[in-house]
């Protein structure tokens, strides 16, 4: 007979006191800074994926000194006069001073292994990786980047979903993304999308599961709609690897899940199999 | 009373597209007219509350849904089901019927009137599958030269353990991407909700319509408040922060036109709401008619990439 789950009711347990960034919330081991950048981010005891920003990740990925980044002076606007809590400009502003950028991507023209290709890379610190007009903007400038120099486009995503405070603009983001997709696809060239932690909402929803060849990392969250909002919702209790990467994997969704120390040679093999120019 | 920014920015929108060499030659007279109307009827912007009585509008339970106007649109409708993987979604209805005389392929959500049709039509909620479905009908109206007219009504793609397993957000890009490569016309019209991800899968068309009283919006006011307000109650100040009406909706340039409703909302009178949809859709496929295939794919992604403000 079935048995009645009422793992939901009993989720009401206090939040856990706040860890340390540098404390694996896997395992518990503990790094120093330089050890956590020495392992790209990646927990030397179980095998942990910490959150890696989107300059590190590029400097893993790219010949060192190859990467030019390109559209850098890119910045939101305020089209909704948009204020919860706080105005959207004060968010702003906050999140690009404590990241350094300008918004949640960094794109411009890099080779791996003396392969050009172009990169899209997003930053989960920039709110959430949010993907609002400038990500929208710089996508499809990355694709036209790399249409037009007859390069594949790599693009890493690291996001929470669509920017809210840019309503339904942000919304089109998701259109606007796929219709560069598809005038990338008309020159002929290829995309790479790389799934990290988390991957979720009209990122997933729109340019990141469009590759050619879609790759995650381990334990990544890829889910449309997040495991809370499911929950509450449909009252469902939900497997252990809700929306994960290899969840993804086991249902025909991703290519492959890749550790991160193994992504670089990955992105390398793919760039030749898909004939990128030296 | 000087214009406010709302209607200085619908007359540049106006002056545009009295600049632009658009489809269609004489057929945008049409569109500039519908567009001088607008200007005419909105005196200033939305309230607050004028905005959340939008929202109740939207969603109110005699609403017409899909079926209601499928049944007084189209001739001939024969609707088509499955997805032919894995099933038949009730959330997502497809099919073919004539409108104004010629064959046209249908997609839309579908929210159930009583109780027992809601679930089964998961409050318009569509799965994986739906959107699969949708696909494949869109495939086949390119194949035959068939317009594609979409109507969007729902709160959003299902939120569910098996929708994600069977892949909810590829399924929604998929979509998108589907009509990104149509050569045949197609129009959209937001008539109830148009929530999110699950809305937009279906409404990357050449033109986007909205009805006066539907929203369009990147996520629903109650799940905005509660992640931004972290208090759902906070629903209302959150409709007003991300303004999902559809006049704001038109002054962003995320839709081309307002289809007015019946006085009190297209609930009052359901054949006068069909009546006012079915010309606007005509309306809006004559303007594209005759204009080459290629032509369209290109202005249709022209059109999307178009949108977003940034500095």
């Amino acid at each position: 007979m079935a048995k009645i789950d009422v793992s939901i009711e009993t989720n009401d347990q206090p939040a856990p006191p706040p860890k340390h960034p540098n404390t694996c919330p896997s395992c518990h081991s503990h790094y120093r800074d330089d050890e956590l950048e020495q392992s790209l981010w990646v927990c030397g005891q179980c095998g942990h994926h910490f959150p890696m920003r989107a300059r590190a990740r590029i400097d893993s990925l790219v010949d060192s000194g190859s990467f030019v980044e390109e559209a850098a002076d890119l910045h939101s606007e305020d089209p909704l006069g948009f204020f919860d809590l706080r105005p959207y400009p004060e968010r702003l502003a906050e999140a690009e001073m404590s990241t350094g950028l300008s918004d949640a991507m960094l794109i411009g023209r890099g080779a791996v292994d003396g392969r050009q290709c172009e990169l899209a890379v997003m930053d989960f610190k920039f709110m959430g990786g949010s993907m609002g007009s400038v990500v929208g903007e710089k996508f499809s400038r990355a694709c036209d980047a790399a249409a037009e120099s007859g390069m594949p486009l790599v693009s890493v995503s690291a996001s929470g979903g669509a920017r809210m405070q840019e309503g339904i603009l942000a919304l089109m983001q998701l259109p606007k993304t796929i219709a560069a997709i598809e005038d990338l696809r008309d020159s002929g060239q290829a995309l790479i999308s790389v799934m990290t932690h988390p991957t979720t909402g009209g990122v997933l929803a729109s340019f990141a599961t469009l590759g050619d060849v879609l790759l995650a990392e381990p334990d990544a969250l890829m889910s449309f709609a997040g495991p809370r909002v499911v929950q509450e919702i449909t009252r469902e209790k939900l497997p252990d690897d809700f929306g994960r990467a290899e969840q993804n994997l086991r249902f025909g969704h991703i290519d492959a899940i890749v550790p991160r120390p193994a992504l670089r040679e990955t992105v390398s093999r793919l760039l030749r199999l898909f004939d990128a120019p030296e | 009373m000087p214009p406010s920014e709302h209607e200085l920015r619908l007359r540049e929108r106006l002056g545009r597209l009295k600049s632009l060499p658009l489809l269609g030659g004489a057929r945008l007279s049409g569109e500039l007219e519908r567009l001088q109307r607008q200007i005419d009827r909105i005196g200033e912007a939305a309230t607050d509350d004028e905005i959340w009585r939008t929202v109740e509008l939207a969603r109110h339970d005699d609403r017409p849904y899909t079926l209601d106007y499928v049944e007084r649109l189209l001739e001939d409708w024969f609707e088509l089901h499955g997805d032919r993987g894995l099933g038949d979604d009730a959330a997502m209805v497809a099919g073919l019927g004539k409108l104004g005389g010629r064959t046209i392929a249908l997609v839309g959500q579908q929210k159930g009137r009583d109780i027992r049709e809601r679930a089964a039509r998961q409050f318009g909620m569509p799965n994986p599958e739906g959107y699969r479905k949708a696909m494949r009908v869109m495939t086949l109206a390119e194949r035959h030269g068939f317009p594609v007219v979409s109507l969007v009504d729902t709160p959003g793609a299902y939120p569910g353990v098996a929708a994600e397993q069977h892949g909810q957000g590829g399924a929604i890009a998929a979509s998108q991407a589907t009509m990104a490569r149509l050569t045949v016309p197609a129009v959209a019209c937001v008539i109830g909700e148009g929530g999110s991800g699950g809305a937009v899968a279906i409404a990357f068309a050449d033109r986007v319509l909205m009805q006066e009283n539907a929203i369009y919006s990147v996520i629903s006011p109650e799940g905005c408040a509660s992640i931004l307000w972290r208090d759902g109650r906070e629903a209302k100040k959150a409709a007003a922060a991300f303004k999902p009406d559809a006049a704001h909706c038109l002054e962003l340039g995320v839709i081309d036109g307002i289809v007015p409703e019946p006085e009190g909302g297209a609930q009052t009178d359901h054949d006068a709401a069909a009546r006012l949809l079915g010309d606007a859709l005509s309306e809006a496929l004559e303007e594209l008619d005759g204009v080459p295939g290629e032509e369209l794919r290109r202005s249709r992604r022209a059109r999307f990439r178009s949108l977003g403000v940034y500095a």
